[in-house]
């Protein structure tokens, strides 16, 4: 199933529908935009097709300059059966050879009243967040102190009853027991509840609990940048944990790396303040404030004190 | 790992209750268990992961299985939804 078709950006950006409107749920499966504007002076070779084209005030002038029987052949070779879209900005005047052609071949021609550059960098925006890479994780989304953390672990582990810890503290709660999460700018994952359970929980003996009706819209949020995992386990004996917090451990999701923390989960260890501290201290360390590195040279600094002293 | 396809006969689709039936049938096994529709992937042994998905009638979706009892997971999981007359 296409992500993105021509009608959402006629929506999107509230367009004006000139033609072509049999073809406006042709699919776009690109985020580069096109400006073809040496196919308009003849030069058809590398023509990217499958582009959205954009018209500004450069393209259309020159083509006012041709005579008409090859404006009417240049504009009819822009529109090919798999061109999602071909977008006239700056309100022009649309050239009648078009309309005719678009209308043969059902391509959608739509028309914006900014200016070309910036429609074309809006335009870029929308089109990079919608068909950017996604994946859906088992976890819970929570922003605490603005810090997106999602938080992983086997079924049962007691995601859910943590959240809801967290909620009642006062922080934010984006998605329940599935996260999409979507990859921007390479290194950017953004995280938001499917559109069903959005504001949703489930605590199991409770059922199904909406956070927003009961703790406010200030308790919800609908998307978050994912800073950090932390993965509950069940404590296992054999295991060991970190102890230091020297190393940084991480969690691959699409392409990018995220810090991850692996937090032993036992009867009478309060996960919420566990968790909340970890999202504090990881914003201290982004800051440059790390506490076992501190301590970790001052103990080297005592020892080689101590060394000197022997001698 | 094993997995099956289903095509999802009944009118309501698969609806709060029958999710509830089959996330507690998943959570007997110790196999990482998965159900697929329309591309998305959740884990069956959640709840919201599975109602989130808006399973309707006609809908062909995928379970698969994979871990020392994935066999039985996925005989059982066939059985539950033959038996509420998820699907055929």
């Amino acid at each position: 199933m296409p992500k993105v078709r021509t009608k959402d950006i006629l929506d999107r950006f509230k367009l004006e529908l000139i033609s072509g409107e049999e073809g406006i749920n042709r699919p776009i499966t690109m985020t580069d935009i096109s400006r073809p504007g040496l196919e308009l002076a003849g030069f058809f070779d590398y023509y990217p097709a499958e582009r959205v084209q954009l018209l500004g005030k450069t393209e259309l002038t020159f083509i006012q300059k041709l005579d008409p029987e090859t404006r009417a052949d240049r504009l009819e070779r822009l529109c090919t059966d798999i061109t999602p879209v071909i977008i006239v900005t700056r309100d022009m005047p649309v050239p009648d050879e078009l309309i005719e052609a678009s209308e043969r071949e059902a391509v959608p021609v739509l028309r914006a009243k900014l200016k070309t550059t910036r429609f074309s960098s809006r335009l870029t925006n929308f089109l990079e967040t919608k068909l950017a890479p996604t994946t859906a994780v088992h976890g819970v989304l929570i922003d605490i102190y603005g810090v997106g953390v999602l938080i992983t672990g086997k079924s049962g582990v007691g995601k859910s009853e943590t959240a809801l810890e967290l909620v009642k503290r006062g922080h934010r709660l984006v998605a329940d027991d599935c996260v999409e999460i979507r990859q921007e700018d390479d290194d950017t994952l953004v995280g938001n509840s499917p559109e069903l359970i959005e504001h949703l929980l489930e605590i199991r003996g409770l059922g199904i609990i909406n956070v927003m009706t009961l703790f406010g819209a200030g308790a919800v949020r609908s998307f978050k940048k994912i800073s950090l995992v932390i993965n509950l386990e069940l404590w296992d004996q054999t295991k060991q944990y970190d102890r230091l917090g020297l190393d940084e451990e991480t969690m691959r999701i699409i392409d990018t790396s995220i810090p991850k923390l692996t937090v032993p989960v036992r009867p009478g260890r309060n996960l919420a303040v566990i968790i909340e501290v970890a999202a504090m201290n990881f914003r201290l360390k982004r800051m440059g404030v790390n506490a076992a590195e501190q301590f970790a040279s001052r103990l080297s600094d005592v020892i080689e004190d101590g060394d000197h002293e022997d001698r | 790992m094993v997995e099956k396809q289903f095509k999802v006969i009944a009118e309501t689709g698969i609806h709060a209750r029958p999710a509830t039936l089959l996330v507690q049938t998943a959570s007997k096994f110790e196999s990482e268990i998965q159900l697929e529709y329309k591309g998305k992937k959740v884990n069956l042994k959640s709840i919201m992961g599975v109602m989130s998905l808006g399973i309707g009638q006609g809908a062909d979706i995928t379970i698969s299985a994979e871990g020392a009892d994935e066999e039985n997971a996925l005989q059982s999981l066939a059985e539950t939804m033959q038996k509420e007359g998820l699907t055929e």
